[in-house]
């Protein structure tokens, strides 16, 4: 039964307190690339997802196996494998996702989600809770960028999910689909982010720049901006 | 002439017209991360540019020598993440012994840009629009500059930024990224300038 609930928490823990876009600030560039419609945002925040999960349980399994020293190497590899798989599968089947995604979905290889919890907690765990860990990621992150794209998508271009929206199509606010407006969208959404969680009394989520970056702990900026201070 | 014209044309557009972190989004962790100070946006963006430059000169033959004769394409994104891994390793242990001054100066940033979207962005993007050699080599040398242009232009904005009174709800990362928008807007201004140029 505790077992139960653990595994409960790991998954909504992704989708709203630790939400990976609105919260924890990472993979923030395809976040604002892919959002300029529903449809890509949703295509992006799946294709991730997959990889995410995947990504998590062949890791977690193998976490006695790689060696310390090299697992950031090894990490990566793993992941550039799925996503390569992903890449094949998208440009197969769904061939016009391909096009609108274009150089964003092999770049999924350097979005700092999937290394981020690769680093924090798939090789720590064990598969079933790296599984449920990916999932709850990949459900938040989707959100979020959804949640982008509808926004984007309505006010630029007066449409949802392609259909017309009466007077917003007429009007269409082009700026909110330039990248500007992607910029500004995310801003307004982490501030009413942060107003939630103030009036709930969490802590607002803080642009920690380097320290999200799953390459923090081998990275000097922060060595010498500790020596500095 | 049309030669020169046309590697100049892809150098300008990648600096203004396609900018690639205030119109591509490639880059976003560093130019947000690494912004707060003139000196460290500075060090940053002249690692990017060369690590940039070298990934371009080492995976243009990688992939014309061996992956295209072999049809091998698909591996592409593999290959590239681990050229670009190794090479990053390689460069700061080749900086460390033999020029320690030009380690310090931009050593500490190199770790950083193995996961930087930006390097293997601008990798991919020269095979997808199927560039020559010298049109790969200004594409990311374009790029870098252009990813320089935007942190500097952009740390120039948040040291402005700081001595601000920010409403409550929007300091931090909220009005850091209005701002980012902001310049982003004056970028859009440069649309159509290259064309007009060498059109």
């Amino acid at each position: 039964m505790a077992e139960k609930k653990k595994l409960g928490k790991e998954l909504t823990k992704g989708i709203i307190v630790e939400n990976p876009v609105l919260r924890l600030v990472l993979g923030t560039c395809p976040t604002l690339a892919t959002t300029t419609s529903v449809e890509s945002a949703i295509g992006m925040g799946l294709a991730a997802s997959i990889v995410l999960i995947c990504s998590n349980v062949v890791i977690s399994a193998l976490r006695k196996v790689i060696p310390d020293k090299v697992r950031i190497p090894a990490y990566i590899v793993i992941i550039a494998s799925f996503v390569t798989i992903v890449q094949m599968v998208v440009k197969a089947f769904l061939p016009s996702l391909d096009e609108q995604l274009g150089v964003y979905l092999p770049l999924i290889v350097v979005n700092c989600i999937i290394l981020g919890r690769a680093e924090a907690f798939a090789n720590k765990n064990s598969v079933i809770a790296s599984a449920v860990d990916g999932l709850g990621m990949g459900i938040g992150f989707t959100a979020a960028l959804f949640l982008m794209g509808a926004v984007r998508e309505i006010f630029g271009a007066g449409t949802f999910l392609g259909t017309g929206i009466p007077f917003l199509s007429e009007n269409p606010m082009l700026i909110f689909i330039l990248p500007p407006g992607g910029f500004f969208v995310y801003g307004i959404l982490m501030a009413v982010v942060n107003r939630i969680a103030e009036s709930k009394g969490k802590k607002r989520a803080e642009l920690r720049g380097c320290e999200a970056c799953p390459m923090a702990a081998t990275c000097a900026i922060n060595k010498k901006e500790v020596a500095e201070s | 002439m049309t030669m020169t014209k046309e590697l100049i044309s892809i150098l300008l557009t990648a600096i203004l017209t396609q900018n690639f972190v205030l119109a591509k989004f490639l880059g976003i962790c560093p130019f947000l991360g690494v912004s707060k100070k003139l000196n460290t946006a500075v060090g940053m963006s002249a690692a990017v540019i060369f690590v940039m430059a070298l990934a371009t000169a080492v995976t243009y033959p990688i992939n014309q020598l061996l992956l295209v004769k072999f049809e091998l394409e698909y591996l592409q994104t593999i290959v590239f993440i681990l050229v670009i891994a190794a090479l990053v390793q390689l460069v700061e242990i080749i900086l460390k012994k033999y020029i320690p001054a030009l380690y310090n100066a931009l050593g500490i940033y190199l770790p950083l840009i193995t996961t930087n979207c930006a390097v293997l962005g601008v990798v991919i993007l020269n095979v997808d629009n199927s560039y020559n050699f010298a049109q790969s080599m200004f594409n990311s040398i374009g790029a870098g500059l252009g990813f320089m242009l935007a942190m500097v232009m952009f740390a120039g904005v948040r040291e402005r930024l700081d001595s601000c009174e920010v409403p409550k709800f929007m300091q931090g990362l909220p009005i850091t990224l209005v701002a980012a928008s902001l310049v982003s807007v004056s970028f859009l201004g440069f649309t159509g300038i290259v064309e007009n140029i060498f059109g």
